[in-house]
């Protein structure tokens, strides 16, 4: 059995370098493929990093704390019987070859790019090739960021197109109605103008009632649904937090807000928070989130949704939640009429591609088809 | 992606997209047009380092050069505000700002509240300071809190390309006088700024990096030397919050006071001289509103009372740095 080399992750575009925040397994203990072994921590939020073999955890390379580049060496997974003398020899050869990627050349890699449609900006971001495309659908103030976990990994096995909504990223900041269908609209254009015909739609909470509607417009365009966390299949939703995360311009009124997306609070950074605070901050956005949240929400009540109409929107329906959402409640994943999968991860909060990512792209992956 | 920009392109930026916003916006001061109607007009140098390069052709008539005279330009800029235009006035060296006081603290300063109200003075005078360019005596001055202590005053000191950029739009939009400060050494530094426009709020510090064992209160280009030893310090096991005041008037005395009350051990760091300074203001305030959450007393990390050395190994030795305050962090630790 060969000796496998656990490098520091790069999540999302921006990581260069991640810190040790734990061990989750022991040196010696045994491992899984798909085990999380250790905690790492970004500028941005931390995760589990996960074992991609079977064997055996022989080193613990990264000490608790301590901060490593995207790619530097962090554990060795091999089988009982490797010589100790083979995983030396190796860790030596892997930290002597080992050139952390500097700034300029992690930027070569994708970049969301940007286009001019229907008189409006677009961002996004294209990862991954081949198969029927899918399309990511961030919800209600996000962004094609909160893909970041997710992104890469659905790319391996095809294309996968990320978006920033009108009124959200770096997309053009202009609505007229804010309302959903207007938002379909723009995803639909989208489609047209980067010649998808027909997508898997991904959307996460209010990206996923803009996925049924734009599957309501154009059933023909949408190849399946998967619904995170979605918007759209109940009544209820915390109008505390819409109203909070709207009117809130600084970090003081925005991070509890954002502590409730999460069933870890701690997962909420200041540089999270930072990057809210930010994109509140650009012009037109609060009057884009203002429309936005009038049209859908009122009060604790989304004022319409897809429930009775779930199965007959798409050809398959996958819905993803996590237990513990505070924004919108799991419940909505019960009880949903025809052939939907459903799956409820416990403990998990609003931003469950997020908080369980492996678990998530196991899903989605397993859903679309490898 | 915001793309990467310098210090001194988020400040062109900013001014760029307020004059396209806002037609009374304009620019004045000295070689901004590259000489006051001479035919070197043509090569628009875009003031004394180049920061308003380009918008002399951009906004033909708004960029406007001005004699060597300060107290007349500043006047000029203060008055044109009171009459409904939007300044932008670009003095050079802050150390510059004695011969137009007048004009600042009696006259701009003044006008909204002696005339009850009735008038706003929406001026904005953008000035460099700051020791480090070997520049000698008379132009390395940090004279923030000259300008922090009279009422009547907002004075801005950002540390990065993205606060330049949004606290420059705020500062322009703002109807009161606005003292920019900007520092020498910081129109090359790099970093991410949005393409479109946005405003930060005065009076909100920005807490640069979380940390429950002491707090740094700082502005300017010391917040870099600040994060630098606070990063240092990590290896201490010692994690220190680091407070960007971004703007000393108005002054965000709440983020001061509840990092300060949680952590009860202060380090305030200015590159100023350390008489009647913002460092000597910060630690005022810490003591008379948070003196029973303090565990040690205040360190304050400042320059020497002395003028800047023309030296290059005095002056090194005149600006405070990050090893100086990682050790007042250490001190302060006990």
């Amino acid at each position: 059995m060969p000796i496998h080399m656990i490098t520091m992750p790069k999540w999302g575009l921006s990581m260069e370098q991640g810190q040790v925040n734990g061990w989750l397994k022991a040196t010696g203990d045994k491992v899984a493929k798909g085990d999380e072994i250790l905690d790492v921590e970004t500028d941005k939020i931390s995760s589990g990093v996960e074992c991609a073999f079977d064997g055996i955890l022989r080193r613990q390379i990264a000490q608790e704390g301590e901060t490593l580049p995207v790619g530097a060496l962090v554990a060795v997974v091999a089988d009982a019987e490797t010589p100790d003398a083979e995983i030396d020899a190796g860790v030596e050869a892997f930290q002597r070859d080992f050139v952390p990627a500097s700034a300029e050349a992690g930027e070569s890699g994708p970049q969301p790019e940007k286009a001019q449609i229907g008189g409006r900006t677009v961002r996004y971001l294209k990862l991954g090739d081949g198969g029927t495309p899918a399309l990511l659908i961030h919800g209600f103030g996000g962004d094609l960021n909160n893909w970041l976990f997710n992104h890469a990994d659905l790319a391996a096995h095809r294309t996968v197109w990320a978006l920033d909504l009108p009124g959200h990223g770096e997309s053009g900041k202009a609505v007229e109605s804010g309302s959903a269908q207007e938002l379909a609209d723009a995803v639909i254009a989208f489609m047209d103008d980067r010649g998808i015909e027909r997508a898997h739609l991904i959307g996460h909470s209010m990206g996923s009632l803009v996925a049924m509607t734009v599957a309501n417009k154009g059933p023909t365009r949408v190849a399946s649904l998967s619904l995170i966390s979605a918007a759209g299949l109940g009544k209820e939703i915390n109008g505390a937090y819409i109203n909070g995360f709207t009117e809130g311009s600084n970090r003081n009124a925005l991070r509890p807000q954002l502590a409730k997306l999460f069933a870890d609070p701690a997962l909420v950074t200041r540089q999270l928070v930072e990057d809210i605070v930010r994109y509140k901050r650009l012009e037109g956005v609060q009057d884009a989130l203002r429309k936005i949240a009038a049209s859908a929400f009122e009060g604790d009540v989304q004022r319409a949704g897809y429930r009775d109409r779930i199965a007959e929107l798409a050809p398959r329906t996958l819905v993803i939640w996590g237990a513990q959402d505070q924004i919108i409640p799991a419940s909505h994943a019960q009880d949903l009429p025809g052939d939907v999968r459903v799956h409820v991860l416990e403990g998990k909060g609003h931003m469950v591609q997020m908080e369980a990512a492996s678990e998530v792209n196991r899903l989605l992956n397993d859903f679309l088809g490898r | 992606m915001a793309r990467k920009i310098t210090f001194s392109q988020a400040i062109n930026e900013a001014l760029s997209q307020e004059m396209a916003r806002d037609e009374t916006v304009i620019v004045m001061g000295e070689d901004n047009a590259g000489g006051a109607g001479s035919p070197g007009e043509q090569d628009a140098w875009g003031g004394v380092l180049g920061v308003t390069k380009g918008l002399f052709h951009k906004y033909p008539g708004r960029v406007l050069d001005t004699p060597l005279s300060e107290g007349g330009y500043i006047g000029a800029a203060v008055g044109a505000a009171a009459c409904g235009m939007r300044p932008v006035a670009e003095l050079m060296f802050i150390d510059f700002m004695g011969v137009c006081f007048d004009q600042i603290f009696n006259q701009a300063a003044k006008f909204r509240y002696m005339f009850g109200g009735k008038a706003v003075t929406p001026v904005v005078i953008r000035a460099m300071q700051g020791a480090g360019l070997r520049a000698a005596a008379q132009h390395s001055q940090m004279l923030t809190s000259l300008f922090t202590h009279i009422p009547g005053l907002k004075v801005v000191c950002p540390s990065t390309p993205y606060d330049a950029k949004g606290l420059l739009i705020q500062a322009i939009r703002d109807n009161d006088p606005v003292i920019f400060c900007e520092h020498k050494l910081l129109y090359s530094r790099e970093g991410d700024v949005p393409e479109e426009s946005y405003a930060i709020p005065f009076g909100e510090a920005n807490v640069v990096r979380e940390g429950g064992d002491a707090t740094i209160v700082t502005y300017g280009r010391m917040v870099h030397y600040a994060t630098e030893a606070a990063e240092k310090l990590v290896k201490d096991g010692i994690e220190a919050e680091v407070i960007d005041l971004r703007t000393t008037s108005p002054l965000d005395e709440e983020t001061i006071l509840e990092s300060a009350g949680r952590t009860g051990r202060v380090v305030v760091v200015d590159e100023a001289n350390p008489r009647c300074s913002i460092a000597t203001d910060i630690s005022a305030l810490i003591a008379q509103r948070a003196f029973h959450s303090l565990k040690a007393p205040i360190e304050m990390v400042t320059a020497p009372h002395t003028p800047t050395p023309f030296a290059g190994v005095l002056e090194d030795m005149y600006i405070p740095s990050a090893q100086q305050i990682a050790d007042a962090v250490l001190k302060v630790r006990g």
